[in-house]
């Protein structure tokens, strides 16, 4: 008796169902767009907040936005260098806050209590589609910072230290976006998964620790991607000698 | 395009990629084009502002301090010169004066030696003329006394 109520709860946890939205041919997952959404109306409100007055003595929110650009920048300059680290700052930031807000959007928010049609609202990085899109935006931005900065001898970078690091390097190219994108979706939907299993098993206090872990997770798993994306983009800008 | 099935879900399920994924890559270029215009270029450009202000400012701190401690250098072997010109000064003066003291007292000195004698002298020749008075006197009162006993025999 107990058992089958419990299976019935666990499907009430609808992992891997999605509010459908249907533009002429194409099929978009509502749920994200609506959470990324809102969450980054949030982002850019807090942003235009911040930035409306800027002043030369930082007050309230200027100075956590300082904090955040300076934070984003050693980041950069790190794991970029100091000769093109300020063309992919904007990029490598926008990842970060993007990951950031979505993680903690999602596991912040009680987005439970908003009944859909199909599907629930959740971080919009559980979704296995923005994942390999971030990943993939990272891809074409490591292969254009090497081509722009390098030309050709960008591909002396395959064959470097010696021609034999080829088929690796090559293979390297594929496991970068795939571990990018799996190790964000899997972290952020484990995390979300867990918590609702707990929330469904012990409704008060057990689930609070592992709501911090996911928090701690959330903000870790957004210093990996945007680190990673950095070290690519520099590894892809860096000069051989 | 790929579906998987899980956790029994009739339609779409973990793994469903469908449009959702170049959708949301445009997004996120569209995101950071608008964060690069609303946060990263105005924050950059007011630390960048700030961080040339506070380091051109050390420089000029810095410069001004090598300044002030070349001007203290020199003021102190000034100071130190003008002490030993004053301690000469004042020994010199010092010597002059002692010379200036001894002179005078060997003045005075002389001088009432020389008085002390002429008092001496003065004294002397006084003396001697009232002795010369008095042994007058006496040879004049000894004849009187002579002549009146004469007289009264």
């Amino acid at each position: 008796m107990f058992f089958n109520s419990l299976l019935t709860n666990f499907a009430a946890l609808e992992v891997g169902q999605h509010l459908y939205w249907q533009i002429g041919n194409i099929r978009l997952h509502g749920q994200v767009f609506l959470t990324s959404w809102i969450l980054l109306g949030a982002l850019l409100v807090f942003i235009s907040l911040g930035t409306k007055k800027m002043e030369n003595d930082p007050k309230g929110l200027q100075n956590l936005l300082e904090f955040l650009w300076d934070y984003i920048r050693d980041l950069a300059r790190t794991q970029i260098g100091e000769k093109v680290y300020r063309d992919w700052m904007p990029f490598i930031g926008t990842l970060f806050l993007f990951v950031f807000v979505s993680n903690w959007g999602g596991a912040l928010i009680p987005w439970r209590l908003i009944k859909l049609p199909s599907g629930e609202l959740g971080a919009p990085t559980a979704d296995i589609n923005t994942t390999i899109a971030l990943a993939l935006l990272v891809s074409l931005s490591y292969f254009y910072a090497g081509l722009s900065n390098k030309g050709w001898r960008y591909f002396e970078y395959y064959v470097h230290p010696t021609p034999i690091m080829l088929p690796f390097k090559i293979l390297e190219d594929f496991t970068k976006p795939l571990s990018l994108s799996f190790r964000l979706f899997g972290n952020i939907l484990a995390d979300e998964l867990v918590v609702g299993v707990l929330v469904f098993l012990v409704p008060l206090i057990l689930p609070i620790p592992v709501m911090f872990l996911g928090l701690f997770t959330s903000a870790i798993q957004a210093l990996i991607f945007a680190t990673l994306a950095a070290y690519y983009i520099g590894e892809a800008v860096e000069e051989h000698h | 395009m790929l579906a998987f099935n899980f956790f029994g879900a009739t339609e779409g399920g973990l793994f469903d990629i469908n449009a959702t994924l170049p959708l949301m890559a445009i997004q996120v270029v569209a995101l950071t084009y608008i964060l690069n215009s609303l946060f990263f270029k105005p924050v950059g450009n007011v630390v960048e502002k700030r961080e040339k202000f506070v380091s051109n400012n050390i420089i000029e701190a810095k410069n001004k301090l090598s300044e002030v401690k070349k001007l203290e250098a020199d003021l102190l072997t000034q100071l130190q010169s003008a002490r030993t010109e004053a301690q000469r000064i004042v020994s010199e003066a010092e010597n002059e004066s002692d010379k200036l003291y001894k002179e005078a007292l060997e003045l005075a000195n002389n001088e009432a030696n020389a008085s002390k004698e002429k008092a001496r002298l003065e004294i002397e020749s006084q003396a001697s003329a009232a002795r010369d008075q008095l042994s007058k006197q006496a040879d004049d009162l000894s004849e009187l006394i002579v002549n009146r006993l004469i007289l009264e025999k």
